[in-house]
């Protein structure tokens, strides 16, 4: 048998070559063929994944074809949403994860939700149960559809085979145009067993869909007017910059017109972090200045931002002085959360350099300095104590502080939820785009670990550092396991205050010091890393910090560093939930 | 726009595909609104269908509703409308013993100065059928409701707007 399957694989992989120039051509094979066909024609060459009952066909077929696609067995199927998030979001290409049906589609579910709030473009294929057993309470059936619904940009569930080449076509269209996203395709078994006459084309376009509203010239010209005449503009970025591929729009923007330009977290390295017209990130966490004035510019510019609840704090008390525009691709953003004077609807590379040449040159020396003056203070009650402090125990801040100097600011960060992440987002330095791969808007913790992975293994010329907590490290553990058996170099920092600090600095702050549940019993993480044959070290005295550092970036392999920091650190500055961006707290 | 909680009829013209009743109806679900009718059909149209929704919100809550609706990838287009700026009616049908309508000589009378129709007749019973403005069923069925009713139904509401709704033109559009 193994032999004869082995044959065909051959035979039909040459036909593959001359299907390239006559694409019209059919033949004749099994829908789990033709959905490896499909993702090598979709240009997928690593995919992240679990095999299970309802999805071997598939397998089966990735064994045939592993000369073409390398499969990567992660130990959790959240791991293979996550690793394909990573994936995606440091190469700009859709990310895929494959599961089995039942336990194998709802693991993937967080993954493909966290996708969806951060707009990364990910395909999710899933085995189901054959046709005939759907609605029966088969073994491990569950209604994947149904149940990713709601966090999916598009999903379909397929149960002919000859349904494969156009539902992936358009799923992978619709994963990456316009505003991206997830997209689950469910395929029963029975349907992948079945033969028909193979053929694939792309996708183009489907009637009921609009990737990018067209960018309206009037709308532009009037906001280009209103940037032209204010006085203290700001402009706020958000990911839509880097989806959009207009890093260089938007230098040019705000270089000509002189407008100083704040990030959201998942804007983050769109600009590097050394531009003398970034002024840092907005938000709960974010810096001083941007915060305090937003709440005084006369106009604000956000550009592919949606005013999450953490960028604008209290709503009633959100920039209601200053004239809003906003560019996005995306209609239904538009005075969602905040009330815009001007929207200019479309894709914002086109629409960030249409507005280049109607805007004039400016430098708005004055306002900068209200910028200066405030990040000024910034420093000397946070910053300084973050990145160079004098007391005993070591901080987040300073662990960044040499990663940026080891790395150079050329590296990606990785970073999980909670305090470090804030402190990766604050302090690592930027000099490449797509550099920021963090979960932003789920807040998922266990994100960090295998969406290294998937960053690491997307772009193997980079340097990948993750940064992880002690909890979230512990959610996705077992992905080192993956790191191990596919050799990824990634560069793993976990730092360990043996709390879930952002949640016990909640509870310090807010709830009169109550630490219910948020303490940890820690295992001997160094130890665990050599389980899997990952060099390790630990670091509990700063004067061992640099070289630690050092010798993790030099290494050409993984490399597992544990960073014991001071336990009870707060992250500052601190806009309480609820508050107004200007009543943003340094201490 | 105004915040004031009034009657709104969304209209959503759509892909005839599985699964899109789910994805619609969870917009309003995720935001708590309550949906006082759906009704779902082929439009005029061939292949697209139209979903008429009818929900007591805020125009505000509407437009992002609306936003989100036409967001999904097999909605085609979406608007909402009030009352003055619908015609819009529904349905309904009453199933009564038959032995009243020899009994109590009134019903002849309720049925014709309703405008009710009969839709049939046998020896246990008859059927009513009525279209028409809510208040007007409800009427109806308070007065038949003093004889009794052995069942009663009412579908959701169905309205076409007196503006234009330029769907053909709009598919039409997205092909060229």
């Amino acid at each position: 048998m193994r032999m004869q399957k082995v044959k065909s694989y051959k035979m039909n992989t040459e036909t593959m070559e001359t299907n390239k120039t006559a694409a019209t051509k059919t033949e004749r094979i099994t829908g789990c063929e033709a959905i490896i066909r499909c993702l090598i024609e979709e240009g997928v060459d690593i995919l992240y994944g679990y095999p299970g009952g309802a999805i071997m066909p598939v397998y089966d077929e990735l064994f045939k074809y592993q000369g073409k696609i390398h499969h990567v067995l992660t130990r959790h199927e959240q791991g293979a949403a996550h690793a394909a998030q990573g994936y995606a979001r440091i190469s700009g290409k859709v990310g895929v994860a494959m599961a089995t049906s039942g336990p194998g589609a709802t693991n993937l579910v967080t993954g493909i939700a966290d996708a969806q709030i951060d707009s990364t473009p990910l395909v999710c294929i899933t085995g189901q149960v054959p046709s005939h057993l759907l609605g029966s309470d088969a073994f491990q059936e569950t209604d994947i559809v149904g149940i990713s619904t709601p966090v999916t940009k598009w999903n379909h569930q397929v149960t002919k085979a000859e349904d494969i080449p156009v539902v992936l076509a358009k799923a992978f269209y619709i994963a990456r145009s316009g505003r991206p996203g997830p997209v689950l395709i469910d395929i029963t078994k029975d349907a992948q067993f079945q033969e028909f006459d193979f053929s694939y084309k792309k996708c183009t376009g489907i009637r009921s869909y609009t990737p990018a509203p067209k960018v309206n010239i009037e709308s532009l010209k009037t906001a280009a007017e209103l940037i032209n005449n204010a006085k203290k503009p700001l402009i706020v970025w958000g990911q839509g910059v880097i989806l959009g591929e207009a890093e260089e729009e938007l230098k040019a923007v705000i270089e000509k017109s002189g407008v100083p330009a704040a990030w959201t977290i998942l804007g983050a390295s769109a600009i590097p972090t050394s531009h003398p017209l970034n002024v840092g990130m907005v938000g709960m966490h974010g810096n001083y200045a941007p915060n305090k004035l937003t709440n005084e510019c006369d106009v604000l510019i956000a550009i592919g931002m949606r005013f999450d609840d953490r960028v604008t704090g209290d709503l009633n008390t959100y920039a209601k002085q200053a004239k809003v525009i906003h560019f996005d691709i995306d209609p239904a953003e538009i005075d969602k959360n905040v009330k815009t004077d001007v929207a200019v609807l479309g894709d914002c590379k086109e629409s960030l350099g249409l507005l280049l040449k109607e805007l004039n040159a400016n430098s708005h020396e004055d306002w900068h300095q209200e910028f200066k003056d405030l990040y000024e203070i910034e420093y000397e009650k946070v910053i300084k104590s973050d990145l160079l402090p004098e007391k005993e125990g070591l901080t987040m801040g300073e662990v960044l502080k040499e990663i940026n100097i080891q790395t150079k600011g050329n590296a990606a960060i990785v970073s999980d939820v909670g305090q470090h992440q804030m402190i990766a987002c604050r302090y690592a330095e930027f000099n490449k785009t797509k550099s920021n791969i963090t979960s932003g808007g789920l807040g998922t913790m266990g994100f960090a670990l295998p969406a290294a992975i998937g960053a690491k293994m997307a772009k193997p010329e980079r340097e990948v550092v993750a940064i992880i907590g002690d909890g979230g490290y512990q959610m996705n553990i077992q992905e080192l396991g993956t790191i191990f058996q596919q050799e990824v170099p990634v560069k793993i920092v976990v730092l360990n205050n043996e709390f879930l600090g952002m949640v016990r600095q909640w509870q310090q702050l807010f709830f009169d010091k109550r630490y219910a549940s948020t303490e940890m019993t820690n295992p001997d993480f160094v130890t665990i890393a050599k389980g899997y044959h990952i060099d390790a070290k630990r670091v509990v005295k700063r004067e061992e910090l640099a070289d630690a550092v050092q010798e993790m970036i030099a290494s050409k392999s993984s490399y597992f560093l544990e960073v014991c920091v001071e336990k009870e650190d707060n992250v500052f500055p601190m806009i309480p939930s609820g508050a107004s961006v200007s009543d943003i707290r340094l201490s | 726009m105004s915040e004031e909680i009034k009657t709104l009829t969304i209209s959503v013209y759509t892909e005839n595909n599985i699964g899109l009743l789910n994805r619609i109806s969870a917009i309003f679900q995720r935001r708590h609104i309550n949906i006082e009718s759906l009704t779902t059909s082929q439009s005029e149209i061939e292949n697209v269908n139209r979903f008429v929704i009818v929900v007591n919100i805020t125009e505000i809550q509407a437009k992002k509703i609306v936003g989100q609706i036409e967001k999904q990838v097999e909605v085609i287009k979406a608007y909402y409308h009030d009352d003055h700026e619908t015609i819009y009616t529904e349905s309904c049908m009453f199933k009564i013993k038959s032995d009243l309508l020899f009994d109590e000589p009134q019903i002849q009378n309720i049925i014709k100065e309703s405008n009710t129709r009969i839709v049939t007749v046998n020896r246990e019973f008859f059927v009513l059928e009525k279209s028409g403005r809510r208040h007007e069923i409800e009427a109806l069925r308070k007065e038949l409701n003093v004889f009794g009713i052995m069942q009663f139904v009412r579908s959701g509401r169905i309205a076409v707007t007196k503006d234009e709704m330029k769907i053909t033109e709009l598919l039409a559009q997205i092909k060229n």
